[in-house]
C-alpha cells in the first residue's frame, strides 16, 4: 500500500465505525485506510466480528440507525461518510452495485427477476420499460444466465440458488457501477456453484471495468480472483499485501494461523482412476447403523411425490466414522434424520446396532435413541434459547436416566469439562455463548449419555474457519477416547477428510460412491466426485487458477 | 473463544432454570413490582371494599345530592342516586376485576390448550380445531354473549365471564397456533425429538415457553377489553343489573352525562385504566422474564 494505484477509485481514509449498543459505543471498525483502482479486485477477509461487511455496507451507506461513522470514504470523488441520504441515493445501484450473501432472501419473493432488475434500472436511467426490459436481459445473458429472455420473467423461487445469485450480480451490475461490492457472494451456495460463481466473477473483470470490492471468510475463495487481499481483525487491517505475496509468505501470525486453519484436502493429484474399486472391507458382525435400499420419498404436491433419498445401502460399523458428503438436495440431512427415526423410510431398512427401527412408533424409538447422539448444523437454533444450557446438557439424563438432580449436575459439569467449556458457563443462555461454545454444549449433550453412534449434520459450516479446526480437533479427540461411531455428514470434502475413516458421496438422494477415505479423494471412481474434489476453493492462488483452467477446459 | 472473567465462580451454587431465572428477574423489575402493587391493591379492594370506602355506604343514597361534584366530604361526589361516588367505585372493583381475571383466565386456558394442540399436531386435528375456531369467529362476541345469557337462569359475575370466555378465546388460540407452528419446526424442538422426549414434555418444556409472548401481551390488553364489554352487555339490558355495582355500570351512566357531570365518567374509567395498566405491566415483565435476550 506503499504507492496507491494510479486512478484511485474509491479513497477511505481514517474510518471509524461505532455501533451503539445498550448506551455503549462499541466500535466495529476502528481507524481503516483503503485506496481501490479503477478495474482492481480487492479483498477483505476476515472472521465474523472482524468489521469486514461493517466497512464495506459503509460505502453505499447501508448501515442500521445505531451506526457511528466517523473519517473519510470518497468514491470517485464525492464524499459518502455522513453523506445526506440524496446523495447517496444518488450513488447506490448507479455508482455502487451490492451483491448479497443470501439472493433468496435479498430478492422480494413476489416480483419477477426481471422486474426487479428493471427497477434497479429505472431509478437511476431515464429510459421506457422496453428498453429496460431488453437491458435486463442482456445483463442476464453477460452473467451467463442459460435462456435469459426467459428466465426474466421467472420468480426468484423458481430459479436454482446459482441462477439467482448470477441474477443478483446483474441486477448490481445493471447501470454499469463504478464498483461492486460481493459481500460473501458465495457462502450461501454449494461448492460446485460456487466455483462456477467464481470463474463468473473472474470473468466479469474483463467484461466490465468495475472495481471489486469481495468480502469473504474464505482464504480459498479470493486466492486466485483477488488482486490485493487485506486480513482484518477485531476492525483492524492486520495484513495487507498481494495475493501471491500474502499466500506465498504471510507475515502477520493471525494470517498464518487463519491459513493453517483452512482444512486442505490433500495436495495430491486427483484424477479418475479407472481401477474399480474393492468391495468395502467385510463388515464386523453388527454395524452401529445400517441402511439396506433406504428410500424416502416426500409428498410434493397432491399426486406426486419427491424423491429424496433413492435406494441407499450403508453401513456404518462400530467406532468407525464414515463422512457422508453431497450438496444441497442431495438428501445427505434426509439420511442422517432417517438415521434416528425423525424422518421414516418409504422402503427399505435402517437399523440401529442390529436392532431395526424402520418401523417403531415414537415410543419404540425411545429405547434406541439412547445410543445415539445428535450434533446439529447451527448451534444457535438446536438450543432451545430459553434454557439454560447446563439444562440443555442435562436434557438427555432427565429423559433416560432415573440419575438424581445432583448426580445429573454432577455429571453436566464433568461432560463441560469434557468439551473444555468453563462449569461457570452452565448458567448462561445460547445467545450469550460464542458459535464455538455454542456448538461445543452441542457436543456435550450428545454425548450425555456415552452414545454408541453420534450422528453429526454439519456440525462445523456455521463456524469460523479457526473455531471449525477447533471444534473438529474436539470432535476427533473425543471419538479417539470414546470409540463411539460417527456418521459425519458435510457439504465439505476437506472437513469430511479430516475426520472420516470411510466417505461415502451423495448426488440426488443415491450414493454414487463409497470407499476408504484415501481411495475416494485420491482415486475417486466416479465423475463427480471428482468434480467435487476439484470445486474445493485451495488458499494457494496457482493451484486455484491451474483448477479453473481445467473447468473451463471441460466446459 | 476466551473465557469470559471467572469471577462468578465463586458464587456458582447449582443449575439455575428457566422459572428459577425469571423469578429472579422479576423480583428486581421495577415494572412487575409496580404492576404487582396494582393488581394486588386491586385485588384487596375487590375482597374487602369496605376497608376501602372507609365506612361510607354505596347504598346510602340521597336523592337531593343527586350528581354533587366531588368535595372534601364526598371525594368523588355524588352519582345520579345521590349515593357516595367513591364508595360506588370501590365496591366496583369486586365485579370488574373478577370479570377481567376470570374471562383472561378462561381465554388463555381455551385458546392456549386449542392453539398448542392444533399447532402442534397439524394434519386433520388442526383442520378441525381451526374451523371450529372460525365458526366461533364468524360469531359477534356481543350477538353470542347475549344468546348466552338470555337463556342462562341467573346472571352474576361468573355467567358474564363464561359467556364472554365461550366467544372471546378464538384471537388468542390463533396467535399460539401461529407461534407453535414456526416454533414446531424449529431445530430445537428436532433435537429434543432426536433426544427421545414425548410429545407432551417437548410441547410444555421446549414450544410453550418460546410460544407465550404474543398471547401474553394480547391477554394483558384484553383484561381491559373484557371489563368494558361487560359495560356494553349491561348497556344491552343483558350484563349484571341495577343493584349490582360495576364500573361498566357505572361509565355506561356516566356516558350521556358526561356534558353535565363529567366526574361520574373520569373516576370509574380511571380506575379501569389503572388496573388495565398493571395488567400491561404484568404481561411485558413476565414476557420479558421468561426471554433470555430480553433480560
Amino acid at each position: 500500500m506503499s504507492e496507491s494505484p494510479p486512478q484511485s477509485l474509491l479513497q477511505i481514509t481514517g474510518l471509524h465505525i461505532e455501533f451503539s449498543v445498550d448506551k455503549k459505543w462499541i466500535p466495529a471498525v476502528r481507524g481503516i485506510d483503503l485506496t481501490l483502482g479503477q478495474g482492481e479486485v480487492l479483498a477483505l477477509v476476515g472472521e465474523s466480528g472482524s468489521g469486514k461487511s461493517t466497512l464495506a455496507m459503509a460505502v453505499p451507506g447501508l448501515l442500521a440507525a445505531n451506526a457511528r461513522v466517523s473519517g473519510s470514504i470518497r468514491l470517485a470523488g464525492i464524499e459518502l461518510a455522513n453523506a445526506d441520504e440524496k446523495t447517496l441515493t444518488g450513488v447506490r445501484g448507479d455508482d455502487v452495485g451490492v451483491v448479497f450473501q443470501e439472493p433468496m432472501t435479498a430478492f422480494n419473493p413476489v416480483y419477477t427477476i426481471g422486474w426487479q432488475i428493471v427497477e434497479a434500472i429505472r431509478a437511476h436511467r431515464d429510459v421506457t420499460a422496453e428498453q429496460a426490459r431488453e437491458r435486463a436481459v442482456e445483463l442476464l445473458e453477460l452473467v451467463d444466465m442459460p435462456d435469459p429472455a426467459t428466465r426474466v420473467d421467472y420468480y426468484p423461487h423458481q430459479l436454482s440458488g446459482g441462477q439467482r445469485q448470477r441474477a443478483m450480480i446483474a441486477q448490481a451490475l445493471a447501470c454499469d457501477p463504478k464498483l461492486l461490492i460481493a459481500d460473501e457472494p458465495t457462502t450461501a451456495l454449494d461448492v460446485t456453484v460456487q466455483a462456477e460463481i467464481l470463474d463468473l466473477i473472474s470473468d466479469l473483470r474483463s467484461r466490465v471495468d468495475a472495481a471489486i470490492l469481495l468480502i469473504t471468510h474464505d482464504m480459498g475463495v479470493v486466492a486466485d480472483l483477488a488482486d490485493r487481499i487485506m486480513v482484518m481483525k477485531d476492525g483492524v487491517v492486520v495484513e495487507s499485501a498481494t495475493a501471491a505475496a500474502l499466500f506465498a509468505d504471510p507475515q502477520h501470525p493471525y494470517t498464518q494461523s487463519l491459513l493453517k486453519a483452512v482444512p486442505h484436502l490433500g495436495a495430491g493429484r486427483i484424477e479418475v482412476s479407472d481401477v474399480e474399486p474393492p468391495d468395502p472391507q467385510p463388515q464386523m458382525p453388527e454395524p452401529a447403523l445400517s441402511f439396506r435400499e433406504a428410500t424416502i420419498e416426500f409428498k410434493s404436491g397432491p399426486k406426486s411425490t419427491f424423491r429424496a433419498v433413492d435406494g441407499v445401502t450403508l453401513d456404518v460399523g462400530p467406532g468407525e466414522v464414515v463422512g457422508l458428503v453431497g450438496e444441497s438436495g442431495s438428501g445427505k440431512s434426509t439420511l442422517g434424520k432417517a438415521a434416528i427415526g425423525l424422518v421414516k423410510l418409504t422402503s427399505g431398512s435402517v437399523s440401529l446396532a442390529g436392532t431395526n427401527i424402520t418401523r417403531l412408533s415414537q415410543r419404540g424409538l425411545r429405547e434406541p435413541r439412547k445410543k445415539i447422539g445428535v450434533v446439529f448444523q447451527d448451534p444457535g437454533s438446536s438450543l432451545n434459547p430459553r434454557w439454560p444450557i447446563g439444562q440443555a446438557i442435562a436434557e438427555p439424563l432427565a429423559l433416560h436416566t432415573s440419575l438424581s438432580k445432583e448426580a445429573r449436575q454432577a455429571r453436566v459439569e464433568e461432560l463441560l469439562d469434557r468439551v473444555d467449556l468453563s462449569r461457570t458457563l452452565r448458567n448462561r443462555y445460547p445467545h450469550q455463548l460464542s458459535g464455538g461454545q455454542r456448538q461445543r454444549v452441542g457436543i456435550a449433550r450428545a454425548l450425555a449419555l456415552e452414545p454408541a453412534l453420534v450422528i453429526a449434520d454439519e456440525p462445523t459450516s456455521a463456524l469460523d474457519v479457526s473455531v471449525q479446526a477447533k471444534v473438529l480437533r474436539l470432535l476427533r479427540e473425543l471419538q479417539a477416547e470414546q470409540g463411539f461411531a460417527c456418521l459425519f455428514i458435510s457439504h465439505d470434502l476437506a472437513v469430511i477428510e479430516e475426520l472420516s475413516d470411510r466417505i461415502a458421496v451423495m448426488k440426488s438422494g443415491r450414493l454414487v460412491e463409497s470407499g476408504p477415505a484415501e481411495q475416494v479423494l485420491r482415486r475417486p471412481a466416479e465423475d463427480y466426485t471428482a468434480r467435487l474434489i476439484a470445486a474445493v476453493p485451495v488458499p494457494d492462488p496457482d493451484e486455484q487458477a491451474r483448477r479453473r483452467e481445467l473447468r473451463l477446459a471441460e466446459a | 473463544m476466551t473465557e469470559p472473567a471467572g469471577v462468578e465462580a465463586e458464587e456458582l451454587v447449582g443449575q439455575s432454570s428457566v422459572w428459577a431465572d425469571a423469578w429472579k428477574y422479576l423480583r428486581t423489575n421495577p415494572l412487575f413490582l409496580i404492576g404487582l402493587t396494582v393488581m394486588v391493591v386491586m385485588v384487596a379492594m375487590a375482597l374487602f371494599p369496605s376497608v376501602f370506602a372507609l365506612g361510607a355506604d354505596p347504598t346510602d343514597c340521597d336523592l337531593s345530592m343527586s350528581r354533587r361534584p366531588p368535595s372534601a366530604e364526598h371525594w368523588f361526589g355524588m352519582d345520579l342516586q345521590g349515593c357516595d361516588y367513591y364508595a360506588n367505585v370501590i365496591y366496583g372493583a369486586r365485579t370488574s376485576v373478577a370479570i377481567g381475571v376470570l374471562t383472561v383466565i378462561g381465554v388463555l386456558v381455551i385458546g392456549v390448550l386449542v392453539g398448542s394442540l392444533a399447532g402442534y399436531f397439524g394434519g386433520w386435528a388442526d383442520t378441525v380445531l381451526a374451523r371450529i375456531t372460525d365458526v366461533f369467529f364468524g360469531i359477534p362476541l356481543f350477538l353470542g354473549a347475549l344468546v348466552l345469557l338470555t337463556v342462562s337462569a341467573q346472571r352474576s359475575v361468573w355467567t358474564v365471564s363464561l359467556a364472554l370466555v365461550v366467544f372471546g378465546w378464538m384471537t388468542a388460540m390463533r396467535l399460539v397456533r401461529s407461534s407453535v407452528v414456526s416454533i414446531r419446526g424449529a431445530d430445537y424442538v428436532l433435537a429434543a425429538q432426536a433426544l427421545g422426549a414425548s410429545s407432551g414434555r417437548i410441547l410444555v418444556r421446549h414450544i410453550l415457553p418460546n410460544a407465550l409472548a404474543p398471547v401474553l401481551i394480547y391477554a394483558t390488553i384484553a383484561v381491559g377489553t373484557f371489563i368494558s364489554a361487560e359495560a356494553a352487555l349491561t348497556y344491552l339490558g343483558i350484563g349484571l343489573q341495577a343493584p349490582e355495582i360495576s364500573w361498566g355500570l357505572q361509565i355506561n351512566v356516566a356516558q350521556s352525562l358526561i356534558g353535565s357531570s363529567p366526574h361520574l365518567l373520569f373516576f370509574p374509567a380511571l380506575f379501569l385504566s389503572v388496573t388495565v395498566l398493571g395488567f400491561i405491566l404484568l404481561g411485558d415483565a413476565l414476557r420479558d422474564a421468561l426471554d433470555p435476550k430480553r433480560r
